[in-house]
């Protein structure tokens, strides 16, 4: 049987759990008490959950967040999302083979009223934004709800340290540790009620908001409304795209980092922004290969410094370039690559494939605004904040969160603070997209020991001046987003070192031997053991091999888990290192055989509506996603063309279709799918 | 652009666009105008799908039997799946009462040619297995009645009627009807001036509006109805399911499992919700829920996908106003559905061709009578 568990994680706790015997299409099988059936799948080496009943093509995780329904399987006799239901002792799950089979039901049902609950406030989403809009809110009745078990949103997903500010955004600090001090300091505060496992369903007319807690259904009437449900990811368009193993970066943070599962072994990642960046550190953190990244832009739009840390590990980027073709019969064996133009057409001869058994989409996100919209319909007052209004980092997020906390506090018109001006800048500051990359600046002298900075590029980002007990890192504008620069004055502490949460400050110490300079990197990738006498190659800041150096010794850093590499390195490349590469060069080699490319792009996967369907009805004439819809069900699915609606409007620019002549897809209760039982038996789990 | 046409028809929904196919068939030359951005957009598509010739009175059982088989022979005879299914109209009895009315009107309707059957309380549990049997005296059902795809139906019928040379207009606007010595002449919108000979008033909602243009009062309101459609299953019943018992706050409610293998179901307010807002209550579920689940259990498990609301543009009646008026030669009603424009609508694009191309028959006058604006609308449909 196949252990696909994380057992050693260089960030995370791997604790010891409970084991339970579940049953999978009749076979016997282990699961963790209190993980999701999809996880406890993934552990055990199945990721084919079913078959569609359209085209008979084989489906399994996409989403990992209750919103689609792909990963449904049949749970004794019941079929439900796998990624939402907890698996139990004994439990009998099934593939779902076409259309599932709803069982018969010997009892009569319980019924009974559905509660209601008046609040002030109701905050829609326990993530960074949502939680720190709560402590902000102090006199009137908050409830703040999160579809998931625990609350902190993406950032429990997160174990890389944070960027933005330390004073405002607990820069430095990893981010799912983030997630647990701010949900902590929420559930101190006594206006502030919390419902974890619960899922808003939809914001309707009469100015209710239907909720569904542990499996209850609840209607809340909130006088204001504060939307921090965060966002969601895009999917993309290319032959293939409906084979099994290609999902999106959250539903594999999940797996990986929530329910400490290896859901691959050789990952490719579509996307260079923050988020398919970020997710192959994740990979590696997790003892996935990565085999490489594509980004369709020349230069990748995430942090420089996140890029960095891929290449330097060994992960090749691969700018100008898309993916022509998923391959393989049922799940994903292989993609093609190719580079484009600057009209984002494939250059032909291009093509290189590459064998691998995932493929991450991260192509961008866009706001969860939905509660948003039909609370503004329905009159009642709603703010957003986060990712729900605007795609931006965390830090951000916790930002301007704060900020909508105070303003929704300040319309019920009790004594609260103004707020600054000054805010309103460090928010649109901590918003910032990367900015111009510079040329390096280094010291010119070779005695004693200082700081080099690899940080070219401007980002809001300040722990490595916080930290120095010298104040030897300063940061040139008065401003987050400027170059740090070394000043003078460093003892040598390694406390930079070990904060950047882009890993991009090094120690260079001539104090012992000046010719050869001991050079101090950060590494967190401990699952790949570096042990003190070994030789690793060191790289540039590029990820260019510069000389294969001895380990001298290693400092963790027990507070953050970072540990602090020494190499012992001859002075002309010392100040270069930035790190040393983990991944074989073998790993990222395209496959020299042919493979058999797909041709069918798919717009709606839910109901299986390819590309070139929708293309037809378009050069028809047609520019109503509604009748789209009505003709080819693109929109129809489980997932409420969450998945489908932006690839649609891609096709329609594609053909020529100005953005105000296309008309909208009406949006309609409920956004994720409810057993009607639910609505019938306000009892349910509290029966007496 | 072309500006003279025999006919108009002002609105492109469950009536206008089988009306358009038949008039294009007999080569009469026909504008369908609709205000909104394409086929379908207004109560067409919020139809759950339900076809029957299972009514009280002659002339929608007739149209009924008509719509049914064009909607049957569809895919036959022009090759697009429309989702159509012969799975029968079932009314179960749980009083005395219900069964009785049930049965008497199942003599008037076998008169009129219907096909209907009182089954037992067992053999209504084969069609429906697991229906609560508790108290149920049995069930009427209508084989012949089936279902189909309101979206798929009507986008079908709209590219036939294209190829036969219909013409539509969208996102346009009615805002007169022209008339000259108490006769049609032609239709203003809010981007030109047509001539005409007919104008075919097939508005739904907006009946009213269009009838006041030329001075007639129509008794037609709509009143709302929310309905909602779940995730698709492997078929496990068979008919649509009507329950008439009236609730506390509702009157009745219908489901069924249409072709995707979803379920489809739909429930009558009482007292009704006047007016045309689209905007869902939280209301509604918790209301067809309770009933639905109490009536068939096994639904409890169903999961539910997606809600929507409409409007049934009720007459006094229950029946639907259609034909010529006297005031006013070469404008025709058809309005009034009552909820069934789906249903009725190609037999009535027959009729309403018939009409205009004056090739109606002796049996068509017969069916007219039920529709006729002139009538007292004293009487009630049983099966709204």
């Amino acid at each position: 049987m196949k252990d696909n568990r994380i057992k050693q994680h260089p960030i995370l706790d791997v604790k010891e759990q409970p084991t339970i015997t579940f049953y999978w299409n009749k076979q016997p099988y282990q699961a963790q008490k209190g993980e999701v059936i999809a996880s406890a799948l993934f552990a055990n080496g199945i990721r084919v959950f079913g078959h569609h009943h359209k085209d008979g093509s084989a489906q399994g995780i996409f989403c990992a967040n209750g919103q689609c329904a792909k990963c449904t399987v049949i749970a004794n006799g019941v079929p439900v999302k796998s990624c939402m239901t907890p698996v139990k002792e004994n439990m009998r799950v099934e593939s779902v083979e076409g259309l599932p089979q709803l069982p018969e039901v010997q009892e009569r049902p319980n019924i009974a009223d559905i509660e209601e609950k008046d609040v002030d406030v109701l905050i829609i989403g326990g993530g960074p934004a949502g939680l720190s809009a709560a402590l902000q809110i102090k006199k009137q009745s908050v409830l703040l709800i999160d579809d998931k078990a625990k609350l902190g949103g993406k950032l429990v997903l997160q174990t890389h340290k944070f960027f933005g500010s330390v004073e405002d955004s607990h820069a430095g600090t990893r981010g799912n540790q983030i997630g647990q001090i701010l949900a902590a300091e929420v559930e101190k505060q006594k206006n502030v009620e919390t419902w974890v496992n619960s899922t808003a369903l939809y914001v309707f007319y009469d100015k209710k908001v239907g909720i569904l807690k542990d499996d209850t259904y609840k209607l809340v009437k909130p006088k204001v409304i504060l939307n921090t449900a965060g966002a969601r990811e895009k999917f993309l368009k290319f032959p293939g795209n409906k084979l099994a193993g290609i999902y999106g970066a959250g539903a594999f943070q999940t797996l990986v980092n929530r329910d400490l599962v290896r859901p691959t072994k050789r990952l490719f990642i579509v996307g260079g922004g923050n988020v398919g960046l970020i997710a192959g550190y994740h990979a590696l953190q997790a003892g996935i290969e990565v085999v490489g990244l594509v980004e369709a832009m020349p230069r990748c739009g995430g942090y420089k410094v996140h890029a960095d840390k891929l290449r330097r590990l060994g992960v090749p980027i691969y700018t100008s370039h898309t993916v022509a073709s998923a391959n393989g019969e049922e799940t994903i064996e292989s993609v093609t690559i190719a580079q484009i133009d600057e009209n984002f057409n494939i250059i032909k001869g291009t093509e290189k494939t590459f064998e691998c058994d995932t493929l991450l989409i991260a192509v961008g996100l866009e706001p969860v605004n939905e509660f948003a919209f039909e609370a503004e319909k329905a009159g009642i007052p709603v703010f957003s904040a986060g990712d729900a209004l605007e795609i931006a980092e965390a830090s951000s997020a916790m930002f301007n969160g704060k900020i909508a906390g105070l303003r929704v506090a300040q319309s019920f018109g009790n004594e609260v603070k103004n707020i600054p001006d000054s805010w309103y800048e460090k928010a649109e500051i901590l918003k910032s997209h990367p900015g111009p990359i510079y040329d390096y600046d280094l010291p010119r002298e070779e005695t004693g020991v200082m700081p080099i900075i690899h940080c070219l590029q401007e980002i809001p980002c300040n722990p490595c001046t916080t930290i120095c007990p010298t104040n030897s890192i300063r940061i040139k504008q008065e401003n987050l987003m400027g170059i740090p620069k070394y000043v003078g004055g460093c003892i040598g502490c390694g406390k930079c070192v070990a904060i950047c949460p882009g890993l991009a400050i090094t120690l260079v110490d001539y104090r012992q031997e000046s010719k050869n300079p001991i050079v101090t990197v950060p590494y967190e990738v401990m699952n790949h053991q570096v042990k003190v006498g070994d030789t690793v190659p060191a790289v540039d800041i590029n990820g260019d091999f510069l000389a294969d150096l001895e380990v001298v010794k290693i400092t963790p850093m027990k507070n953050n888990k970072t540990n602090l590499i020494r190499l012992k390195s001859p002075k002309e490349i010392a100040k270069k290192i930035v790190s040393f590469r983990i991944q074989e060069a073998e790993v990222s080699k395209p496959l020299s055989q042919e493979v058999k490319l797909q041709d069918e792009e798919m717009v709606c996967l839910c109901e299986r509506v390819s590309a070139g369907e929708v293309r037809k009805l378009i050069k028809q004439g047609i520019t109503d996603l509604n009748q789209i819809k009505a003709i080819t069900r693109a929109g129809m699915g489980p997932c409420g063309s969450k998945t489908c609606d932006n690839l649609l409007k891609q096709l329609m620019r594609q053909e020529g279709i100005p953005f105000d002549e296309i008309v909208e897809n009406v949006r309609r209760p409920v956004f994720v799918e409810v057993p009607l039982g639910k609505f019938a038996d306000g009892e349910q789990g509290g029966k007496k | 652009m072309k500006q003279n046409y025999d006919v108009i028809i002002i609105g492109a929904g469950s009536v206008g666009v089988p009306t358009a196919l038949a008039l294009a068939k007999n080569n009469i030359e026909v504008l369908v105008i609709d205000e909104l951005a394409s086929v379908g957009q207004g109560n067409n598509k919020k139809a759950i799908g339900g076809i029957r010739a299972t009514h009280s009175d002659y002339g929608k059982i007739k149209i009924g039997q008509r719509s049914l088989e064009i909607f049957s022979n569809w895919e036959k005879e022009y090759g697009d799946d429309i989702g159509w299914q012969q799975n029968g109209y079932s009314y179960p009895a749980y009083t005395e009462k219900d069964e009785k009315m049930l049965k008497d009107l199942m003599k008037i309707q076998r008169s009129f040619g219907l096909n209907i059957e009182w089954l037992s309380p067992e053999k209504y549990n084969k069609l429906v297995p697991g229906i609560n049997m508790e108290s149920l005296r049995g069930s009427t059902f209508s084989p012949e009645d089936g279902s189909a795809s309101p979206l798929l139906a009507i986008n079908s019928f709209y590219f036939k009627s294209k190829e036969l040379g219909a013409d539509y207009h969208f996102g346009e606007k009615v805002l007169d009807i022209a008339t000259q010595n108490e006769k049609v002449v032609g239709v203003r919108t809010d981007c030109g001036k047509y001539s005409c000979k007919y104008v075919v008033n097939a508005a739904g909602n907006f009946a009213k509006e269009i009838g006041k243009m030329v001075n007639l009062d129509l008794p037609v309101q709509p009143d709302c109805h929310e309905a909602a459609i779940t995730e698709p299953v492997k078929p496990f019943f068979q008919p649509m399911v009507v329950d008439m018992r009236p609730a506390a706050d509702s009157a009745n409610y219908y489901f069924y499992q249409n072709n995707e293998g979803q379920v489809v179901f739909c429930i009558t307010p009482d007292p009704p919700i006047l007016g045309t807002c689209n905007e869902s209550t939280s209301h509604f579920f918790p209301q067809v829920a309770k009933r639905m689940v109490g009536l068939y259990p096994r639904l409890a498990n169903l999961k539910v996908r997606r809600a929507w609301r409409g409007q049934y543009p009720m007459t006094p009646d229950g029946f639907p106003i259609v034909g010529t008026v006297q005031q006013l030669e070469g404008y025709i009603n058809a309005v009034g559905m009552c909820g069934q424009g789906f249903m009725l609508g190609p037999g009535l694009g027959e009729l309403i061709s018939r009409i205009i191309s004056d090739s109606k028959n002796l049996d068509d006058d017969k069916i007219l009578e039920s529709f006729d604006i002139n009538r007292d609308f004293s009487g009630t449909e049983k099966f709204k």
